[in-house]
């Protein structure tokens, strides 16, 4: 409660939370409200937007507005999973290196870091190229999880190196709690807040990545997703035709939610690492 | 001679979050004379901490002022606005060492960035160069060996000497007191001797002129303080000179925690410490009577209802109306 | 067993951190017995490796180099750790640091009960918790429901004991255990330390900056400087007749009531 107080007088977490919780309903309330259909032709190609249809329409006559709420739904989806692959992966990698040490943690650091070099935008590129059909949204999304997990892995280890450490993990130990008993609950309950901020660093990163890898065109196949709609756009001529509609929003749109979890983010660390706390 | 910090029947009290009230001090009066070190003693929870930020000015929810003053060269400070403060009386008329100060370094920044904004949170116009050359002039002076210590990020230190540093930090504007709260507590024997060491050698360069020390080690005061005031569940239950306090003190309480310390005198092997049985009250309900009765190993059948007030017995100040 | 079996053994003991330039001696070519139900201090100034030989004692580091022995047999050898922990056992330092924020004290203290391989029925377990509380002066009931948060540094000390009391082990290595409490406490945790040694007859090893409180507690010192034992012999010979210079330093850094300490220009 008492965080919760503190997080709420952090302004930072007030518009952060605020611009997700918009895009939230944003992605979610439209469906609900308004028939929305993404596959049937309304009108012309690139008409403006009227009073009607907010978003004009795209190069094929499609509710501009109804393709914007399903591709921020699988933007969404994409960055979540990605997300969660992401931290799960860095945080088993992460916490276990970290709390063994020794050279089990030698070798996994080793890993890490040659993952890390491995630039990580073009493994997914070269991926993504290599499978025509079938790229679904889901497969994007795990693909985007195993080549970013390296980050978090790397920002884990270093926490749980410095637990390991710690009395009450010595105290557990001559209580006869295994490793796994330790790792669970000795050493996650420590990390969760910090896990929660690494979670939502590695969403914003997914989506990103998403939007770059469906702007080239490699993005999941016959799904509608921001970076796609980009993609679309510029691919047939939106920009020369000046219809900012189609290619505006998405963009405003990846910028928002990104924005919004790296302001969550910082404002978070601040309310969670007591030595910023003031 | 004028007092230089007069504390006149200060009452502090804490506000939970439940509503309830916790009389932390509750009538405490004191005097420090120019020059003077004043220790204050007693275990955990009796109100040393507390003491303090009132001493400091520093009320701030959940703390609140009851009742009472303190007055540094006549000006009461707990009725000065909380801006005027930080700005004309912190770090000049008075410093205090935290409780805890060990780990209140920012560990980022370098010991030398630390003291300059320390400077130059006072005196924004300050010459960047006239600044580095007071710091090193000024940890010369203390005894710490400047250029090491100000190149280094707090983590290279260590524990003792970190603490020296947070010392020679919250000097650097030659506050006439300096309140330290268990400034050596945490450290083992030696850096605990050095930091003393360095306390004597402000009061000896002139650069502070008296000391309130906060200490639950008796033995330590024997040798810091000139005078010393015995806390009890929020009041002070003797006060009188360190002679006095020590070898023969005339309040139960004060008997009682010289004889749960224990000293490493060849011979003294036999004289075994004991340990004050029960618990201090719960300072969040109101008591009546003597607020040791309890647990006081001489307690007679009047003393759980008589209200006790301090009066002076053999020179020195006491709370028991049974002391002779 | 033959009966003279020391309790502890080490020859040539070692502990090293790091590689190279940064290769740190923690513990440095200890030697060294201790016998069965004896009281042995380790005193030295912080970093001085007090609390890694500790911990190699505990079988929670690993030596470098050297061999060290419980009852005649390597430790690292012994075969299931959990058997080992039933026989040594620990308090430490900072209370607070030693127990878990995210349970209740009584969930902590029923955890030592891992180490045994039948697992008592619940009532007892209950049950040895209450005494072992009593023991250390706790009210059982007011514990109930709290976090280690909630208690005071002195209180938290004396639950790290009343562990000891449930687990009655042979072998007691406390390090530091009372250095974070309130010197008022400290008599009482003194006092249970004194109690466990004679109802238990355990062998302790006792880790202390303090020479004062070791003198007071032990029947043997050994004095720490960078990793070596410099000095090793009874509290009168060495408190009386110091032959290290850092043992001479050491005394000479204890505030005494009856001493001249530090003084002023
Ligand atoms: N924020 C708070 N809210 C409510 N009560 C408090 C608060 N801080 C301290 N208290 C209570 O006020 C009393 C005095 O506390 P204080 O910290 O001044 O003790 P102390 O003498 O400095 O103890 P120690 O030796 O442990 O530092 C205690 O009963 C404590 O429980
Ligand atoms: N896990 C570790 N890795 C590296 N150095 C260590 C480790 N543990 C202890 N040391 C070093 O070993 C020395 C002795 O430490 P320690 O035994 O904790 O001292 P103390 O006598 O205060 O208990 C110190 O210099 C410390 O920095
Ligand atoms: S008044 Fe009575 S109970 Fe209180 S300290 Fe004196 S003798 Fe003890
Ligand atoms: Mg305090
Ligand atoms: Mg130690």
């Amino acid at each position: 409660m008492k965080l919760l107080r503190h997080l709420l007088r952090s302004p930072g977490f007030v518009v952060g939370a605020l611009l997700l919780l918009a895009t939230l309903l944003l992605a979610f309330l439209p469906p609900l409200l308004l028939e929305l259909d993404t596959s049937r032709r309304v009108g012309l190609a690139y008409v403006p937007p009227t009073a009607g249809r907010w978003l004009g329409t795209d190069h094929l006559g499609l509710d501009m507005f109804a393709l914007l709420v399903s591709g921020l739904r699988s933007s969404l989806y994409v960055g979540f999973l990605a997300g969660i692959v992401a931290t799960v992966l860095g945080t088993l990698i992460g916490v276990y290196g970290g709390y063994k040490g020794g050279w089990i943690d030698d070798v996994l650091t080793a890993c890490t870091n040659l993952f890390l070099v491995i630039p990580s935008l073009i493994v997914l590129i070269l991926l993504s190229g290599s499978l025509q059909e079938g790229r679904s949204l889901t497969l994007i999304a795990l693909f985007i999880g195993c080549t970013t997990w390296t980050w978090s892995a790397r920002a884990v280890r270093a926490q749980a190196a410095s637990l390991r450490s710690r009395d009450h993990v010595a105290l557990a130990r001559i209580n006869g709690y295994g490793t796994l008993g330790i790792v669970c609950l000795h050493i996650l309950p420590y990390l969760l807040s910090y896990l929660f901020m690494v979670f939502i660093l590695q969403t914003a990163s997914g989506i990103l990545t998403e939007s770059v890898i469906s702007m080239l065109g490699l993005g999941p196949y016959d799904t509608v997703s921001l970076g796609n709609l980009l993609n679309q756009a510029i691919r047939n001529e939106a920009l020369s035709d000046g219809a900012w509609w189609a290619f505006f929003p998405p963009m405003v749109l990846i910028t928002v939610i990104a924005f919004a979890l790296y302001v969550l983010n910082t404002s978070m660390e601040g309310v969670f690492n007591p030595r910023l706390r003031k | 001679m004028a007092a230089i910090l007069e504390v006149d029947d200060l009452r502090l009290h804490y506000l939970t979050r439940l509503g309830k009230r916790v009389q932390a001090v509750d009538g405490v009066s004191f005097q420090l004379q120019p020059g003077e070190i004043l220790g204050i003693a007693g275990e955990s929870g009796c109100g040393k901490t507390t003491l303090v930020s009132g001493l400091m000015g520093l009320l701030m929810p959940p703390l609140h002022l009851t009742s009472g003053a303190v007055r540094i060269a006549g000006r009461d400070i707990l009725r000065l606005p909380p801006a005027e403060v930080r700005r004309s009386v912190l770090g000049r008329d008075i410093a205090m060492i935290p409780q805890g100060a060990l780990n209140s370094l920012n560990p980022t920044r370098k010991v030398r960035d630390l003291a300059t904004d320390v400077i130059l949170a006072h005196d924004e116009g300050a010459d960047r160069r006239a600044i580095q050359d007071r710091l090193r002039e000024r940890f010369t002076r203390i005894g710490l060996e400047a250029d090491a210590v100000l190149n280094a990020y707090p983590v290279q230190l260590p524990a003792g000497m970190k603490q020296r540093v947070v010392i020679g930090i919250s000097t650097l504007l030659n506050p006439r007191i300096v309140i330290a709260d268990e400034p050596s507590s945490a450290l083992d024997v030696s850096s605990q001797k050095a930091v003393i060491q360095l306390l004597f050698n402000l009061l000896d360069e002139g650069i502070v002129s008296s000391m309130v020390f906060i200490t639950h080690e008796l033995p330590l005061l024997r040798h810091v303080a000139g005078r010393i005031a015995v806390m009890y569940a929020g009041q002070i239950v003797e006060i009188g000179t360190t002679e006095q306090v020590i070898f023969d003190g005339r309040q139960p309480y004060t008997r009682a925690l010289m004889g749960s310390m224990l000293s490493a005198e060849p011979g003294q092997k036999s004289r075994k410490p004991v340990a004050i049985e029960g618990a201090p009250p719960n300072l969040g309900e109101p008591i009546s009577g003597c607020r040791f009765a309890v647990r006081c190993p001489v307690a007679q059948s009047d003393c759980a209802q008589r209200e006790q007030v301090l009066r002076e017995v053999a020179g020195r100040h006491v709370r028991c109306h049974h002391a002779r | 067993m033959p009966a003279d079996t020391p309790c502890f053994e080490a020859r040539n003991l070692t502990r090293a951190f790091g590689h190279g330039a940064r290769r740190k001696v923690a513990v440095d070519d200890a030697t060294f017995t201790i016998a069965e139900r004896e009281i042995v201090s380790l005193v030295g100034q912080s970093g001085c490796g007090k609390s890694v030989l500790a911990k190699l004692l505990l079988r929670l580091e690993k030596p470098s180099s050297g061999e060290l022995l419980y009852q005649g047999r390597p430790i690292a050898e012994s075969g299931d750790p959990r058997a080992y922990w039933r026989h040594v056992q620990a308090v430490f330092q900072d209370p607070y640091a030693a127990f878990n924020q995210f349970f209740t004290i009584r969930a902590q203290l029923k955890a030592c009960f891992r180490l045994f391989d039948q697992r008592p029925p619940e009532r007892e377990m209950e049950d040895r918790i209450d005494q072992a509380l009593l023991a250390v002066n706790l009210r059982p009931r007011e514990l109930d429901g709290k976090y280690p948060f909630e208690l005071s540094g002195g209180q938290m000390q004396r639950l790290l004991l009343a562990r000891i009391f449930i687990l009655r082990p042979r072998v007691l290595i406390a390090d530091e255990p009372t250095s974070m409490v309130d010197a008022c406490s400290r008599a009482g945790i003194l006092e249970y330390l004194m109690k466990l040694k004679q109802e238990l007859s355990m062998t302790i090893v006792f880790v202390t900056h303090d020479i004062g409180l070791a003198y007071y507690v032990s029947d043997r010192l050994f004095i720490l400087h960078e990793g070596r034992i410099v000095e090793q012999g009874t509290p009168d010979d060495v408190t009386q007749r110091p032959t290290s210079p850092f043992t001479r330093q050491l005394l000479d850094d204890i505030p005494s009531v009856h001493r001249p300490w530090v003084t002023r220009a």
